[in-house]
Formats: structure tokens, C-alpha cells, sequence
């Protein structure tokens, strides 16, 4: 089947969407690598989360064909290697990466969050990524490094 | 020190920009045209013989490409522990074998064109089994006429596989039933921990195919290419010279990918179809038949003189290892050796054990790799003792435990699965690790504070003191290779395998430190077997000490030679050079940049190539250490039990990279937080995994996280590079200790069984009303 939605900002169409394929599958069919973690495929992890409308959602969890004329937004949202957002930027100042593999859709959180709520505190942080499992860092660099950026005046992204 | 200029500052992660924004770095980023994919039949029954296999209805399937049973491959008996060869784990192990030994086991694999017509051709695979008597506790395995696991003529290298038993030891220093009858004070307990997941939230995943040369490439998740390549190469019959492992970026290892667990399979499938072919694991696979930590039932007894002075330790190991081997003797020789160390004073010490073989989910190596079993007993042994003579358990540890220019006896007779290594500790920062940690965290203050806070509420701390070892001594060796281009940047090619740990980073700053430069003139290439230097791989806490130490050389000796071009410009000795922030000085003042020198090494004049490699093998072990303090509160109605604060103080010698260290504190502490309180892989009766999903195996999320506070103790290890020694293990093993104790201080009651989930807790409660 057909799809057209907003993918980063462009107007995509896609032909070749089946009918039960989740939206994860769909996107890394289609070469968005940057959407990790298609092995809970459960909604469990949070690695493979996207912004659908603006609101983090764990792609595994949804139907491909469900975001027929919406937006959907990867980590292509933020940065590249070259142009950094800051907070990706203060993921690695605060030493928040180490496998990465969880970090695109935690960062994705963290952004939605931001944008909703510019000055969360710590509870409100720790809320906006407890749908990410991370084995390696323990949370608490990630949380520093929000704190960072919401701590900004306004208007410094 | 002070003139360090990359050594000891948080620089980020050079393949960070790469991973924040979502490249394609992993293994499974990547798909090739004609793939095939993989789903595998797992064994249904604990233990049985395979009487018949019928695969026509699933080869009939449109899409399936290829079946692989124990009739189709070669039988060739090995392990699929990924360690040094030889290896010291048993040869148990078959790419399919006629008798599956654990519900989990492999029994075929299928590769189809898609992975739906492969997951429905494993749905049509029938096959016959004859059950045969199984053994789902450790304690019957070696009973007289239990069944034997392993009864295959081919098995290598285990103690006794006719009683089941991967491992045995009885080690004796002084005589420690005398010395335990005559102390005046005595603990003893046998404390409990269950199978636990790696969870890497990468899971198990390989990509074969074959180059246009038809050699093998392997891109697999794995901490050990090297091993890898070694291994497949045995078991397929291939010459190593035909095998390519390539290590991309890995999501997560925590020793559960120090094994050989997919590649032979993969490298099967594209062997015989010559397509490229993948196997990824689900995350019920990664939980059921992937590796554990090795379920283990450890007793201590400790005797200690009037005085609070140890003068006996027992530790008598019951480990479970599963239905394999793998990492079986290691793993229990090292909750002896990175443990007992550590109260080194005690003139009369017992290791004794044994590793046996039994019908459930295969263990193997973990992140701790024993010692947080060990630490789990021995550290509330202590608080025990402690609370027998009533004294405060900091003061009783500070009485006793191993300081700089001590040794003990146990380095040498304890090593990996054989005899060890001498040694003296170098380096120790333990004494101020307690004493800042207790600062911190205002130990005094707050065992001064009442326990019982509420009707239904208390309050308690509690605190552990650890060590762990740096690299694995003269046995596992790492090399590097360094390469200078025209324009003054570096190629590090390393061996070394940087799984999220930031090593490629650390190494990077190593060499860059040597030499005179900043790391953003370098490109490091971790892993690929075709043009890395050989390395162990990543496991043992080596990577930073011992992969370190042979950076340090290449770096040093391409230093050398950029020096002696410069001399020959200049037309001095190059003695009288130096390197600043990449440019060479004369004693004059005149510069040259490592740019002209590139220029002119490469095109201009005395051509030639500026590069080095060097390689080390460690004769040490030297242990870092740590301080571990706690206060939990406990809801006394519901059993729940919640970490309040956590302080940690560590001395991991020179911190290469700050920042980077402290995430491997972190990230190994909430690990062993989970340990301590949520995380064990149920099993019925019958050994069927029961919870083998995150909604039912819970690991730690940001909500869990208490108050944690990180106190960096800096000493020098004189061996290791720049000081550097390791801190990727050892906080794995605080928590079950720590908390445990602080249990203890709160109601009373040791618990002796991890985890301390609320029901565990309340039963305990209730059990002491």
C-alpha cells in the first residue's frame, strides 16, 4: 500500500508499505538506520522511538500505516556529525554515550520534553526517559546533561 | 603531571558525533542484496536425545534456502568461550549435536529470503525426541547415579564430566578449621545469587558473506574478533587466512559477547548458499539462550582474634554453569582470586568448590565475572563479624584490608582456571577511598540516626570495600598500530574492541599524549581482523591498562622517528627536540609542523614511511579499588526496599578520561543495583525461563536511580600507562553487598538471597516477627 507523511520535515511517499509492517521495520527498510533497536519489538526498550506529531512513541509499537499525513521525526531532527544540536553536544560533554545504542530515541525524549516544558526539573527529566532502557551508563549523565541545556537562558539553542 | 595535556582531560568520545546522531554504525545498519535471514529452532525439553529429524515440510516452504541440523554440519567438539587459546573452558560444545542439554538449546537453524518464511519453516521442522533424566539443581549433579549431562566421547578439558563437574579445587593456605576454633569471633552464612542477563540492548547479531576474493566476512557484535576468527576457522576448517571479522560499533557486550555464539552458523548458511546471510537474536533468545551470570552459592566463614584480626577466611563456591562450560573454571577461580586479596592478612584461607554441569540456561562471562558473586558473601560475612563484636564494620575493614606494597598469597596460587601470578599491589588508594567515601557520605552522622523512622518504616546504611584486576597477567597479549599521514594526522588501528566503553577514545588520548598532539588529528579503527594488530579483545578490565601500554610504545617509537626526521631538517641531534601541541621545536625556537614533516617524509626527501607497532603482554594484574556506602530505606509492611543514596569512591589509578571513567562507575553500579534488587531470570521446575522480557525482567530505569555522588581517588600505578589501571568492572560487585548490609542495619536480618526484591524482603520480615 501507499503511504505519504512527513518524514523529517520532507513530504515522503512510500509504495511499498504492507499492511501489517510496523513502523520500525518501514523505516529501516527504507534506510533510516538511525532508528536502532529492532529486536524487543515490544515497545520495552525505547531504542527504536520517534516523534510522531511531536510526541515520543517507540516505533515498534506502531502500524506504519497509521501515520498516513502525519510528521514523523528521527534524530535527523536534531544534528548531523557536523552541525551537533546542543543537546547532543551535552550528551557527550557529560560523557551520556557509551554504546549508543539507546541514545538517538533518549535524545528524542529528552527533546520532546524540552520543547514542551523548557525548564523540567530533575523528577520531570527522570519521567522523560523512563520509557528508555540503558545498560550502560545508569541515567545519570543523560540527566545532567538535560539539566545543562534546560538550565540555558532562553534562546541560547 | 601538571605538564599533561590530553592524558586526565574528558574529551568526548570521538565516535560520539557519530552515535548521537544515529549512523549506520551497528551490525545490523548494513543489508546486502540476496540476504538470508535466520530463525532457529530451539530445544522444548530439558534433556534429550534427538531420535529423528524431518525437515521436508520446512524445505518445501517457498523462501527457504537452507536447514542446518546436527545431521548436516561437522562435529566438532569446541567452546564458545571467546578467551586466549588455549582456552582454559571445556570442549563441550557442538554446532548442533544429536542431545540438547537445556530448554534453549539449538536444535536447526533455517535461512529463508525473509525471516517470516523462515520463522514458519521452524514451525514445520518435526522432531522426535527421547527424554532423557534431567538435573535442575546444582546440589544433584553430583550425586551418585545422576544423570551425565555430558556423556560425549569428544569432551576436552573438564574436570570430571562423568559427575558433571566442569571444576573442582580444594585450596588450603594455614589450617583453617584450627585457626576457626580458636577465634574469639566467628561469621559464617552461605549467601544465594540467581541467573541474570547481560541485557546489551544490542542483541547477539552477525552479517556473513563472501568479498570478491570468497573470503569469509564475519560483521559481527562481538567482543572478541580475534577469538572469533580463531574458533570459526577450527571448527569450519578453514584456514584463519580465509576468515575476515570485522567489528563494527557494539551495542552493549558486558562479557555476555565474549562467546561464539552466531558466527558459526552465519559463516555456514553463506559457506554453502554463497549468499550473504544474518542471525540476529530476539530479546527472548538474548534472555533464554544467550550467556548468564553464573548462579552461585557461596559460604563464608571468618574467624577474627580479640583484637578484630582476621585469621581465617573460608569461601566454599557451589556454581551452577548450565548445560555448557564456558568461562566455568574462570569465572569460579576468579571469585576466589579477586576477592580473598583483599583481606590479606589472615594467615589461614580455604578456596574450595566445585562447577557443575545441570539442564538450564548456559552461563558464562559477566561484567564482575565472579568476583560479584564473592563479594556478595565475603563483604556480609564481614558485616556479620562486625556486628558480633560490636564493632563498626568500616573500622573492622580498615583493621584488615591489603595496602600498598603488600602481596598476598592468593595471586600466585589463584589464577585463570590454573595457578596465578605473584604480585604487589603498586598501587592502593583503598585507605582513602574509605575515608573520603565515609566523609561524604557522613557515615558517622548517619549511623547515629535512628533506624525505625516511621510505624511501618526504616532506615539503615550499609558499606562494602572491593577490588578487581587489570588484564589477565602473562597471558593475554594486545598490540597497536600507529601511522602518521602527510598531514600530520594518525591512524591507530587497534585490536582492541570498544563495545560503548569509549576505549578507541582513551586509546587515542594515550597516544596523542606520547606523541605531542591533539586527538582531533586521530582516526581509530577498532576492529577488523584484516588490518587491526591482534588483540584479546575486550574482557578482564585490560583494554585501558593493557592495550594502554602498548599504544604507549607505538606512540612513543612514532614519536622517535617524527623527531628524527625533524633532525634531519634541522640538522641536530634529536634529542634536542620536543613536540608541542603537534609542532617540533628546536632548542632556537624554530618550529616545523608534524604537516612539513609529513610533506617531506612521504615526497620530499628520506622518504619514508612513519609508523610503528608494538605489543604487550602484562606481568601484573594491579587491582583497582573501591569504597561502596549506602542508605536504603525499607517500607516494613510492603518489603520494599529503596536506595536513597549511594556514594562511591574509586581508585582506578590515573583516570585517562574523567568523564568516560565515571560513566563505567555508573553504569556498572545501577547494573548491580538491579543485581541487588529485581534482577534474576526465573525458571520453572522444569527449567523453562518464565520471565525472558523487560516487562517481567526488570532492569534498572531513570526512576530507579537514587542519589549517587562519584569521588574519583587518584594513585599511580607505576606499571600501567600514564598511571591508568582499570575501572570497567569493579563496581558491578558493591551493590548486592552494600545493600544487603544496610538491610541488615535497618531490621537485622541478612539477606542472604538476591535479590532483595519485596516479597523476598517481607517473607524475611514476617519470618522475624
Amino acid at each position: 500500500m501507499q503511504l505519504s507523511f512527513r518524514l523529517n520535515g520532507s513530504a515522503t511517499q512510500w509504495e511499498d508499505v504492507h499492511p501489517g509492517e510496523n513502523l520500525l521495520e518501514a523505516l529501516r527498510r527504507h534506510g533510516c538506520w538511525e532508528v536502532k533497536g529492532n529486536n524487543c519489538t515490544h515497545g520495552e526498550c525505547g531504542a527504536c522511538t520517534i516523534l510522531l506529531d511531536g510526541i515520543p512513541v517507540p516505533s515498534c509499537t506502531v502500524f506504519a500505516a497509521r501515520v498516513e499525513g502525519r510528521n514523523v521525526d528521527t534524530i535527523r531532527l536534531l544534528g548531523d556529525p557536523d552541525h551537533l544540536h546542543p543537546l547532543q553536544q551535552a550528551f557527550l560533554r557529560h560523557g551520556a554515550v557509551q554504546c549508543g545504542y539507546c541514545i538517538p530515541g533518549m535524545l528524542l525524549s529528552a527533546h520532546a520534553l524540552l520543547v514542551r516544558n523548557p525548564h523540567p526539573n530533575r523528577e520531570e527529566i527522570k519521567q522523560s526517559l523512563s520509557g528508555h532502557l540503558c545498560r550502560c551508563t545508569g541515567y545519570l549523565q543523560q540527566i545532567e546533561a538535560i539539566e545543562e541545556i534546560a538550565g540555558l537562558p532562553e534562546g541560547a539553542e | 603531571m601538571a605538564s599533561r595535556t590530553v592524558v586526565g582531560q574528558s574529551i568526548d568520545k570521538l565516535d560520539g558525533p557519530a552515535l548521537v546522531t544515529g549512523q549506520a554504525v551497528y551490525t545490523d545498519d548494513f543489508t546486502l542484496p540476496g540476504m538470508l535471514f535466520d530463525r532457529i529452532l530451539w530445544s522444548p525439553r530439558a534433556h534429550a536425545r534427538i531420535r529423528a529429524i524431518d525437515t521436508a515440510a520446512a524445505e518445501c516452504l517457498p523462501g527457504v534456502r537452507l536447514i542446518l541440523h546436527y545431521g548436516n554440519v561437522p562435529r566438532v567438539a569446541y567452546t564458545t568461550a571467546g578467551q586466549g587459546f588455549p582456552e582454559p573452558s571445556p570442549y563441550d560444545s557442538f554446532i548442533f549435536d544429536q542431545k540438547v542439554r537445556f530448554v534453549g538449546d539449538r536444535v536447526a537453524a533455517v535461512f529463508a529470503d525473509n525471516l517470516i518464511a523462515a520463522q514458519e519453516a521452524v514451525g514445520l521442522i518435526q522432531v522426535e525426541y527421547e527424554d532423557l533424566p534431567a538435573i535442575f539443581e546444582p546440589e544433584e549433579a553430583t550425586q551418585p547415579n545422576a544423570p551425565i549431562i555430558h556423556d560425549e566421547e569428544e569432551i576436552r578439558g573438564a574436570f570430571d564430566p562423568r559427575h558433571n563437574l566442569v571444576s573442582q579445587l580444594d585450596l588450603k593456605i594455614g589450617d583453617v578449621e584450627q585457626s576457626l576454633a580458636q577465634a574469639t569471633y566467628r561469621a559464617e552464612g552461605t549467601w544465594i545469587t540467581p541467573y541474570a542477563q547481560h541485557v546489551p540492548m544490542e542483541t547477539h547479531i552477525v552479517i556473513s558473506y563472501l568479498d570478491e576474493w570468497g573470503r569469509l566476512v564475519l560483521r559481527s557484535s562481538t567482543q572478541v574478533p580475534f577469538h572469533a576468527r580463531r574458533i570459526i576457522a577450527r571448527l569450519l576448517d578453514l584456514p584463519i587466512q580465509k576468515i575476515r571479522v570485522i567489528k563494527p560499533r557494539v551495542g552493549g557486550g558486558f562479557g555476555g559477547k565474549q562467546e561464539i555464539l552466531l558466527e558459526d552458523l552465519c559463516a555456514l548458511a553463506t559457506l554453502r548458499t554463497r549468499r550473504p546471510a544474518r542471525i540476529e537474536l530476539s530479546r527472548k533468545e538474548e534472555f533464554v539462550s544467550a550467556r548468564q551470570m553464573h548462579p552461585m552459592k557461596v559460604q563464608v566463614r571468618l574467624g577474627a582474634d580479640s583484637g578484630g584480626q582476621l585469621q581465617a577466611m573460608e569461601m566454599r563456591v557451589l556454581a551452577n554453569t548450565g548445560a555448557y562450560g564456558t568461562h566455568g573454571s574462570t569465572v569460579f577461580f576468579n571469585t576466589g582470586s579477586k576477592t580473598l586479596p583483599l583481606y590479606n592478612k589472615a594467615p589461614n584461607v580455604r578456596f574450595v568448590g566445585d562447577v557443575v554441569y545441570t539442564n538450564l540456561p548456559v552461563a558464562g562471562a559477566y561484567r564482575g565475572y565472579g568476583a560479584t558473586e564473592g563479594y556478595f558473601a565475603l563483604e556480609c560475612a564481614i558485616d556479620q563479624l562486625a556486628a558480633k563484636m560490636g564493632m563498626d564494620p568500616l573500622l573492622l575493614r580498615r583493621k584488615n584490608h591489603i595496602r600498598e606494597g603488600e602481596t598476598s598469597p592468593i595471586f600466585i596460587k589463584l589464577g585463570e582456571g590454573r595457578e596465578g601470578v605473584e604480585q604487589t599491589v603498586q598501587s592502593c588508594g583503598l585507605d582513602r577511598c574509605i575515608e573520603l567515601g565515609m566523609k561524604a557520605f557522613q557515615w558517622d552522622e548517619r549511623r547515629k540516626k535512628p533506624r525505625r523512622i516511621g510505624p511501618d518504616r526504616a532506615r539503615g546504611v550499609g558499606m562494602s570495600i572491593l577490588m578487581q584486576g587489570s588484564s589477565i597477567p602473562q597471558v593475554d597479549m594486545a598490540a597497536a598500530s600507529l601511522r602518521m599521514a602527510e598531514d600530520g594526522s594518525f591512524h591507530l588501528f587497534l585490536g582492541a574492541t570498544d563495545i560503548g566503553t569509549g576505549s578507541d577514545t582513551i586509546l587515542a588520548q594515550i597516544a596523542a599524549e606520547t606523541i605531542g598532539v591533539s586527538t582531533d588529528r586521530f582516526t581509530v579503527y577498532s576492529s577488523d581482523t584484516d588490518f587491526s594488530p591482534f588483540d584479546k579483545g575486550a574482557y578482564a578490565s585490560s583494554t585501558t591498562y593493557l592495550t594502554g601500554q602498548a599504544v604507549y610504545k607505538a606512540a612513543f617509537a612514532v614519536r622517535n622517528q617524527i623527531l628524527g626526521i625533524a633532525g634531519l631538517w634541522f640538522k641536530v641531534e634529536p634529542g634536542t627536540l620536543e613536540i608541542r601541541q603537534g609542532v617540533v621545536f628546536n632548542q632556537q625556537g624554530a618550529r616545523l609542523t608534524l604537516e612539513e614533516i609529513g610533506y617531506r617524509s612521504y615526497y620530499l626527501a628520506d622518504q619514508q614511511q612513519i609508523e610503528a607497532s608494538a605489543s604487550a603482554l602484562s606481568q601484573a594484574s594491579p587491582p583497582p579499588f573501591s569504597a561502596h556506602f549506602a542508605e536504603i530505606e525499607i517500607d516494613l509492611e510492603t518489603g520494599i526496599v529503596r536506595p536513597l543514596d549511594y556514594v562511591v569512591a574509586v581508585d582506578c589509578g590515573v583516570a585517562i578520561n574523567p568523564e568516560l571513567a565515571k560513566g563505567q562507575v555508573l553504569g556498572s553500579l545501577m547494573n548491580g543495583i538491579g543485581f541487588a534488587l529485581s534482577e534474576e531470570l526465573l525458571l520453572s521446575s522444569r527449567g523453562v525461563a518464565l520471565n525472558p522480557n523487560f516487562l517481567d525482567y526488570k532492569i534498572p530505569t531513570s526512576l530507579d536511580l537514587p542519589r549517587i555522588e562519584i569521588i574519583p581517588v587518584e594513585t599511580n600505578e607505576p606499571t600501567g600507562p600514564y598511571g591508568a589501571k582499570s575501572v570497567g568492572e569493579i563496581c558491578i560487585n558493591g551493590p548486592l553487598p552494600t545493600l544487603a548490609n544496610a538491610i541488615f542495619d535497618a531490621t537485622g536480618i541478612q539477606m542472604k538471597e538476591a535479590p532483595f526484591t519485596a516479597e523476598r524482603v517481607w517473607r524475611a520480615l514476617k519470618r522475624n516477627e
